[in-house]
């Protein structure tokens, strides 16, 4: 898509830009991630995973993308 | 009924969920998933603790630790390790129900880099705030019967006392409020932090604990897998030594031998 009609966001403290009207699970799967397998969090609020496909990405949102790891 | 059943039967519950294993391992410190998974195994635990952390974006296909412990035959209990407010831990744990989609949760608040000690006062509001939410917390807190009672008046589902330091490897620190708790709860209490060997889970167990929760006492042993099963083994003889209960102590020697027909 022209670079034009891109969106702006952050995800994990990083600068991305999307194809404008992309939903959040198009943007996890863009990224290589598995959104079955993440959890993710949009401007401070948890988007649930059922939702995932309707929520479109907007320009300036904030993204948390978050996963289990090892710890005590 | 032989030994080995009742042993079988000795089951707790913690927030409706019954488990036979009473240890509870993290997952974190280990040179390897490998290693980590065969830990695991070794230990017997249906539970292991976990951290919610960033998906690494540049590197997406990193292998995760869902591969190596599958979290369909391993109860994951998602943890708040690192966060020093309530409002980041809530907010670490709404993420980690979206990631796993349970309730059951392990809340830790710290309160300085130092100590690690918990900061109870954002623990206890921000026990309150979760429960009010639907979560059942498991809560990592100070070895003070009173913040004890707290927190289960606020809805945590366990109560889990510090032994020592987290990472410290002291082992059980003050045996008598561990025991108070004990007494006093009507939860689930599991020492949390501190044992540093086998005979330091077996102290917890023999206090009257349900279970103790570990991490760095086997990540960081020589050998984690046999260590795993030092702790697998002194979790069990604990918790029996605990349901014989114990011979009184003497202040002097009682002869194990009988005195008649002494030649």
């Amino acid at each position: 898509m022209d670079v034009d009609d891109s969106v702006s966001v952050r995800v994990n403290g990083e600068h991305r830009r999307v194809p404008g009207g992309t939903s959040v699970a198009e943007m996890v799967n863009l990224m290589g991630l598995d959104p079955l397998r993440v959890a993710v969090e949009r401007n401070l609020e948890v988007v649930p995973r059922s939702t995932l496909g309707q929520v479109t990405v907007e320009d300036g949102d904030d993204y948390e993308i978050v996963h289990f790891v090892g710890g005590g | 009924m032989t030994a080995q059943q009742d042993i079988k039967a000795d089951t707790w519950t913690v927030a409706g969920r019954a488990f036979s294993s009473r240890l509870i391992v993290g997952t974190g410190k280990y040179k390897s998933f490998e290693e980590n998974a065969a830990a695991v195994e070794a230990s017997g635990a249906e539970i292991v603790t976990v951290a919610v952390r960033r998906v690494n974006i540049a590197d997406p296909k990193q292998p995760m630790l869902t591969d190596f412990i599958d979290p369909k035959k391993v109860t994951y209990l998602p943890n708040t390790a690192g966060c020093f407010t309530a409002d980041d831990a809530i907010r670490t744990l709404r993420l980690a129900r979206e990631a796993g989609g349970w309730n059951l949760v392990k809340l830790e608040v710290l309160g300085e880099a130092k100590t690690l000690y918990p900061d109870m006062r954002e623990t206890l509001r921000a026990t309150e705030v979760l429960v009010k939410e639907g979560f059942e917390p498991m809560v990592y807190c100070v070895d003070d019967p009173i913040a004890a009672k707290q927190l289960e008046e606020a809805g945590a589902v366990a109560i889990m006392p510090l032994g020592a330091p987290i990472g410290s490897g002291l082992g059980i620190q003050n045996r008598v409020t561990i025991r108070l708790i004990v007494e006093g709860a009507k939860v689930p209490v599991l020492v949390d932090a501190g044992v540093g060997t086998a005979s330091d889970a077996a102290v917890a167990m023999e206090l009257g604990c349900d279970g103790v929760l570990m991490n760095t006492a086997i990540a960081e042993a020589k050998d984690p897998v046999l260590m795993a099963r030092a702790m697998k083994a002194a979790v069990e003889a604990g918790r029996l030594s605990y349901l014989a209960g114990r011979m009184q102590k003497r202040r002097y020697a009682d002869p194990s031998s009988p005195l008649a027909g002494l030649i």
